[in-house]
């Protein structure tokens, strides 16, 4: 689910940017805003690989949820909130309860096993040869980084946000 | 696969593996209904018509939950579900005894009622802000601190329904709501936090959080410096979500500036949490320690009941007044707390369902006396009665049913309470019990002469119309308090066996453990 974001995140941003007079902002240099679009992609991706090696190391739902919030938090500040909210589609308070209900959802799946809420179920499927494994608690901690990057995404942008965006 | 490569016996050490009965969903069910379409209506937060649509029908499917698990439970005795498997006390359980369960089963009610009653009362803008989402959210985290049977969990609850309310108090974001609210949150804040640090040391000291493992625990350490300090920061904690004296300031200050609804249900549900809290940490988990600060409890209850009426009878205005009526019904339970024993164990449950139910009511009521007088001051609210004879006639009940008079629901509680103070000795706290619903009477029947029965201050008289979203859930609750008051038999039933089952936890204990030893602690 959080996959197709970087993809998206940087494509409508870089002429938005331009349109601006640069007297409004304090952090619009020419530089900052622009990296700020690649540095998000990067940064959204990366956070993608912190929640998914989350499961054995160090990493998870949270802190991947906490670098994705800061990656838009950045794209924020470069190019104007608007910006960010057209970038990620979904308003980001939908993402956080859209996470809410997946974890959710994934404690329910242990019904259909005869087991208690919230046991760890998996599968293990073959997809191109490789064994991929698949569990609820994966499922569980992707919530978890939908709610934490919704809603501290939430937060950042109100913080960010100024009377003309 | 992970799974096949250990030996059998070490599974069964480690996790439950007998099938899970289907009737022991029903004990988390309530939270997980109501965070999950807490969830999908934050969703569709965008629009506000179609989520009462949603939320109206979700909260009586929630009553449905509450009611059959209740029904579960008074079948067979407290149910028990560890999260993931685990076994207790590694394993996070929800327990349900009756005591849970008939609070969880209120609670449900409270919220249908209220979430009908927001139809009217909020608007849509303000609906498009969230109030059924945080009104869904708070009511999860509710029963779930009803249901939870882990002291870290209710935790975890206290601070769910805490952040969902605070959404829910600045709801429109006035100037006087910012000011409520500040005043709400940093008492909540500060009572939370008490409420972790007590968690903390009890983890220190019993390495484990599970309450019935405490419990099982707690009487082999008996009265020693720990525990004692502990149950004065739980008393503490507790004491401050519940209003009571001399914490009890933040209530009044904050509760007439929200919406009437979110007012009603914070009266209602909320100060009940933090009473539901004392009795199973005081009562079941300490009883040793709840024993030994029962004269600290008992005084405290005196002090809040006498502090609420002479409060409401000083008001002018009907929220404030009602806010001060709040803290008076939280004395009265926290003096059944404070005597120990069945009947005042029984009586105080009883007491704390009729509150929640009839405080809500009474927001509920001012709400729309509010809107039809055009005033909650009590100098300008006048010929209510001449307005609409039938909000009379509920204020009426509502009013008799808070101070305790027959045949209302407040009746029952208040004579068993008054009872077990007498058969105790303890004829001062009986006496403070009636002198307090005296005085509630007189505060109440001035703001009835005042506001129903005084000729209009200025101008004419129109009829008005009681709207259907403010006529159903006010005449339902009102008709609940009379039905409760006309036949108490299963009520006050129910209240027994669950206040037995709270002073003596053997079924609770073997809920969770199966393997326990009369004697207590688990079979090796």
């Amino acid at each position: 689910m959080a996959k197709p974001k970087p993809a998206r995140a940087p494509k409508p941003d870089p002429a938005e940017g331009q349109k601006r007079s640069p007297m409004r902002r304090g952090m619009d240099t020419l530089i900052f805003r622009t990296m700020a679009p690649y540095l998000t992609a990067l940064m959204v991706l990366f956070s993608v690989f912190v929640l998914l090696r989350g499961h054995n190391q160090p990493g998870g739902g949270f802190i991947g949820g906490l670098i994705a919030a800061s990656a838009f938090a950045i794209l924020g500040i470069a190019q104007g909130v608007s910006a960010v909210r057209r970038a990620l589609w979904f308003d980001p308070t939908a993402i956080a309860a859209a996470g809410l209900t997946v974890s959710t959802l994934a404690g329910l799946m242990s019904l259909a096993a005869d087991v208690p809420f919230m046991t760890a179920l998996w599968v293990f499927p073959n997809i191109f040869g490789t064994e991929v494994a698949l569990s609820t608690p994966m499922l569980f901690d992707i919530g978890v980084y939908l709610v934490v990057t919704g809603a501290i995404t939430t937060v950042a942008l109100a913080l960010e946000e100024r009377e003309d965006d | 696969m992970a799974a096949n490569s250990i030996p059998l016996e070490a599974l069964e050490k480690s996790m439950v593996l007998a099938p899970v009965p289907a009737a022991h969903w029903l004990v988390i069910a309530p939270p997980v209904w109501c965070l999950l379409l807490g969830a999908i209506l934050i969703m569709v937060r965008k629009r506000p018509g179609l989520q009462a649509w949603l939320a109206i029908p979700a909260l009586a499917a929630l009553v449905l939950i509450d009611a059959a698990l209740l029904f579960a439970v008074t079948r067979e005795g407290p149910v028990t579900m560890v999260m993931g498997r685990w076994l207790p006390p590694f394993g996070i359980a929800f327990t349900v005894d009756l005591t849970g369960a008939l609070f969880n089963l209120t609670g449900g009610i409270a919220a249908l009622a209220g979430g009908i009653a927001a139809l009217g009362d909020i608007d849509r803008t303000k609906r498009a802000y969230g109030f059924y989402p945080f009104l869904l959210l708070m009511v999860g985290g509710v029963s779930g601190a009803f249901l939870t049977g882990d002291i870290f969990n209710l935790y975890v609850w206290f601070e769910v329904l805490l952040i969902s309310s605070f959404g829910l108090i600045i709801l429109g974001s006035e100037r006087a709501q910012l000011d409520g609210a500040t005043k709400y949150a940093i008492l909540n804040l500060i009572g939370t936090t008490l409420f972790l640090i007590a968690v903390g040391i009890l983890y220190a000291v019993f390495g484990t959080l599970n309450m019935a493992d405490i419990a099982a625990k707690a009487p082999k350490l008996g009265e020693i410096p720990p525990l004692m300090t502990l149950g004065l920061i739980f008393i503490a904690a507790f004491s401050m979500k519940a209003a009571a004296f001399p914490v009890n300031f933040w209530l009044p200050a904050s509760y007439h500036t929200p919406r009437i609804v979110v007012a009603g249900l914070f009266a209602g549900l909320l100060t009940k949490v933090g009473v539901y809290a004392l009795l199973r940490v005081m009562v079941m988990i300490f009883p040793q320690e709840g024993n030994a600060y029962s004269l600290l409890i008992g005084v405290v209850a005196i002090l809040t009941m006498l502090t609420g009426a002479l409060g409401a009878l000083a008001q002018s205005d009907l929220r404030r007044m009602l806010g001060y009526i709040v803290i008076t019904g939280i004395g009265i339970i926290l003096s059944g707390v404070a005597l120990g024993g069945q009947t005042a164990i029984a009586g105080a449950l009883f007491y704390a369902m009729h509150s929640m139910i009839v405080m809500l009511a009474l927001y509920l009521m001012a709400g729309v006396a509010g809107r039809m007088g055009g005033s909650f001051s009590l100098h300008d609210l006048s010929g209510l009665y001449a307005r609409s004879p039938l909000l009379a006639a509920i204020t009426l009940a509502l009013f008799f049913s808070v101070s305790g008079l027959p045949p209302f629901s407040g009746f029952w509680p208040k004579a068993m309470l008054v009872k077990a103070t007498f058969d105790f000795g303890a004829w001062w706290q009986g006496g403070v019990i009636l002198v307090s619903g005296l005085l509630t009477t007189i505060a109440v029947m001035r703001a009835f002469a005042l506001g129903w029965w005084r000729m209009p201050v200025s101008g004419t008289v129109e009829p008005a119309r009681i709207e259907a979203s403010e006529a159903v859930p006010l005449v339902g609750l009102t008709l609940l308090s009379l039905g409760i008051g006309l036949y108490p038999e299963p009520l006050l039933a129910l209240a027994q066996t669950a206040a037995a089952g709270l002073l003596e936890p053997t079924a609770y204990l073997h809920s969770v453990f199966p393997g326990l030893s009369p004697l207590g602690g688990p079979l090796p």
